[in-house]
């Protein structure tokens, strides 16, 4: 079991976890993923690492409440546990592996859209620790929706705020903010963008547009997370990649966006139906499209 | 019995097609005791025994016929486990047909002792009368990790905690079993009743299973033995990663590997309508592939509802699943389109299939593998509407181990080089066996190969 020392809730429907987890917590690295399941009845839930603590032996994970099982796991509390939390899955960040020499001299942009920030901080954090100042921008619906405004200051070396309405920081999305800081002259080697599929798209489109090469997170449709069911493939530059094991990052500017985000619909009815069925309960009579 | 009633054996009793093909229960029902008896007595017990060479983990199958023969299943239970610690699965999953069964003298001129069905009766009743196999008599004080709670890694960690080791399996996915777990549907091998019963048997020995540990990256081989106290490593870790086509459409939406959806309907339980994993609910679906595994996910989705074609591009001789298998698929009403090769699947605007573009085949010229080559035939093209494709094609390994383990080898098709006679591979210590050493084949190779793995590292770690 892996206990739950630590639950806030950051934002309306987004949660942060801090989980024991020896094994995770020693091995992890930026850029990886865990599998979480809630109890023996629980789907398997793939999950960005957002911190980890490896002495204590914890990982942190931030959850945004998006299906049946999302919301389930809301009802863990502190001193709970998850049944099983796996990992850590995936390839860490590629700026991991860059030597140091290298790392120092870039100029690196993060762009992360609303829950996109919790994998985003420990890249930054990371980086931070290593020396490296990389300029970030969070972008959220509304003030109120912003997550992590406090650790990615601390961590961050130019931090840029922008809502979709305009309610704090700068107004519009996250790419008007990336043409902005270019028009005031900032240069970038390299971008790492992270959050809804459709601003990756369009964070991509801007920068291959903008010549600067650009890194994405993808969280598609997952099973297992160790490459045996492929329900995660995506085509990068032509060629069918599993997401769990040659990614989660790719190259944005090879990522076919289109069918990624056709594929994450899959099973939208089928977790319509779940949804319904845990909120209507016993009441449930009909209106899921399946009675 | 009569002289003619020896050459027929003893027919099981299955569930009855056309109320199976709507329920996941077992279809074999299985023999009862005076069944089993019965059968027993048509063994006519060799001398050299030819049964004993067709089992990859080598039974004393006449010894263990002889006690059913006699009524002491106990001790016919206790001859089998002493070489085989899934008994239970075996008599359910292996291929006697071409195995113990297949070299039966019987078998000449009649039917063969059905050996597999008498293997299962007798660990179902060592089951359901509480028997579990003889452990280890003196502990050897030495640690061994077994990686992959499947076949192989089961067998090999059941031989070593026998012979006094201390031994630890690390399992990757939330629960033990493998490949009996997530890929063999509850209507060929029950989970709670069969499956998790053996893994307990197996626990019963002393082996710990820790679940959740992805070798490769949750921890190393090398840290393992350097960090944890590890003497020797046993690698079970199995097939990896599903082969696709290479066709145009493959990623459409309602396109799977069989490993995904035989996952989803097995481990994840989505067949069943409270489960939280949820799974297509196809109308129409074309399985692509003429393996067991095939077989299994055609099986699952006639199950869930669907009409189900098997699609295969050779003709039925061909078809590498076992002959009981196709004949249940058949006569649960699969429709088997033989001799047709996709070559497109279709799908609308929105991504989801509409569709699959075949091809018609015919026999030619025998290529390497000593079967005929299928060669298409030129303006036979067609189209099978659907909703849903399954790509059955096997699996290529899974990189996550040998990637983070200096000094083993691969061979050119990726698979972990590692000797057959005792599982040695070239990093010394580390033997492996089964699916991840060989490519995908069946559950009694990887047992027979966890088995020669564990001769191998007990002989090894005396040594030491």
């Amino acid at each position: 079991m892996y206990r739950i020392l630590k639950k806030s809730e950051l934002t309306t429907n987004i949660y942060l976890m801090d989980v024991e987890a020896k094994r995770v917590a020693k091995a992890c690295q930026p850029g990886q993923f865990v599998i979480v399941r809630m109890d023996a009845e629980g789907e398997r839930i793939p999950l960005t690492i957002c911190d980890y603590d490896r002495e204590k032996g914890t990982v942190t994970i931030v959850f945004q409440c998006v299906g049946a099982e999302t919301h389930r796991m809301v009802s863990l509390e502190e001193g709970d546990a998850f049944h099983d939390f796996v990992g850590p899955l995936g390839c860490p960040s590629e700026l991991v592996k860059e030597p140091e020499e290298e790392l120092k001299k870039k100029r690196i942009l993060f762009v992360a859209g609303g829950v996109g920030a919790a994998p985003v901080y420990p890249q930054v954090k990371w980086l931070h620790e290593q020396g490296v100042a990389a300029d970030v921008i969070v972008g959220s619906k509304t003030k109120d929706l912003l997550i992590l405004e406090k650790e990615m200051t601390a961590v961050a070396g130019n931090l840029y705020i922008t809502t979709d309405d305009g309610s704090y920081g700068r107004s519009g999305m996250v790419t008007q903010t990336i043409k902005d800081l270019v028009a005031e002259g900032k240069e970038y080697d390299v971008c790492i963008a992270i959050g809804p599929m459709i601003m990756m798209k369009f964070v991509c489109l801007l920068t291959k547009d903008l010549n600067i090469p650009t890194v994405v997170s993808l969280n598609p449709i997952m099973v297992d997370g160790t490459g045996m069911c492929g329900a995660c493939r995506v085509t990068v530059g032509g060629k069918v990649k599993f997401a769990c094991v040659d990614g989660p990052e790719f190259d944005g500017h090879e990522v076919n966006f289109d069918e990624a985000m056709r594929r994450q619909t899959l099973y939208k009815t089928e977790e319509g139906r779940a949804m319904l069925r845990l909120q209507e309960g016993d009441t449930h009579h009909g209106g899921c499209g399946n009675c | 019995m009569d002289v003619m009633d020896v050459l027929t054996k003893i027919p099981v009793r299955e569930q009855d097609a056309k109320e199976r093909a709507a329920n996941f229960e077992e279809v074999c029902l299985g023999y009862n005791q005076e069944e089993a008896q019965n059968e027993a007595t048509r063994c006519i017990n060799c001398k050299n025994a030819q049964c004993i060479k067709g089992c990859p983990v080598a039974i004393d199958i006449p010894a263990f016929i002889q006690k059913v023969k006699e009524g002491d299943m106990a001790e016919a239970y206790q001859i089998i486990s002493k070489a085989s610690a899934l008994p239970a699965v075996c008599g359910r999953v292996c291929p006697q047909e071409t195995q113990c069964e297949g070299k039966c003298i019987r078998g000449i001129k009649g039917d063969p002792i059905s050996i597999g069905k008498l293997e299962r009766f007798v660990a179902d009743w060592a089951r359901e009368n509480g028997i579990k196999p003889a452990g280890a008599v003196e502990k050897k004080g030495k640690k061994v990790a077994v990686i992959g709670s499947g076949p192989a890694g089961l067998t090999c960690a059941g031989d070593l905690a026998k012979m006094g080791y201390e031994v630890t399996i690390f399992e990757a996915l939330h629960e033990p079993g493998g490949v009996l777990v997530y890929g063999i549907p509850e209507f060929r091998l029950p989970k709670k009743a069969v499956v998790a019963e053996e893994i307990e048997n197996v626990k019963a020995l002393g082996v710990k299973i820790e679940t959740n540990v992805v070798v490769g990256k949750s921890v190393t081989i090398d840290e393992l033995i350097q960090e944890e106290g590890f003497e020797a490593v046993f690698i079970g870790s199995g097939a990896g990663l599903p082969k696709f086509m290479g066709i145009p459409g493959e990623n459409s939406n309602g396109v799977f590997s069989a490993n995904e959806y035989l996952t989803r309907s097995n481990l994840m339980k989505a067949f069943d309508e409270s489960s939280n994993t949820p799974i297509m609910h196809s109308k129409k679906v074309a399985v692509v592939g003429g393996g067991n595994v095939a077989m299994d996910a055609a099986r699952t989705a006639l199950r869930l509802g669907a009409e189900v074609h098997i699609v295969y591009r050779r003709s039925e001789e061909e078809l590498p699943a076992r002959v009981e298998e196709v004949h249940h698929a058949k006569e649960e009403g699969i429709i088997f389109d033989l001799l047709t090769n996709p070559t497109e699947i279709l799908a609308d605007e929105k991504g989801w299939v509409t569709g699959m573009k075949c091809i018609r085949m015919e026999l030619g010229e025998p290529d390497a593998s000593g079967r005929r080559r299928p060669v298409e035939i030129p303006g036979s093209e067609f189209t099978m509407e659907l909703d849903t494709v399954i790509m059955s094609l096997g699996t290529s390994p899974n990189p996550l181990i040998s990637s983070t383990t200096e000094g083993l080898e691969t061979n050119k098709w990726k698979c972990i080089v590692a000797e057959e006679s005792n599982g040695q591979t070239t990093k010394e210590g580390v033997y492996a066996g089964g699916d991840a050493v060989t490519g995908a084949a069946t559950v009694i190779l990887a047992m027979g190969a966890g088995k020669a793995a564990a001769k191998g590292i007990d002989e090894y770690l005396c040594g030491k």
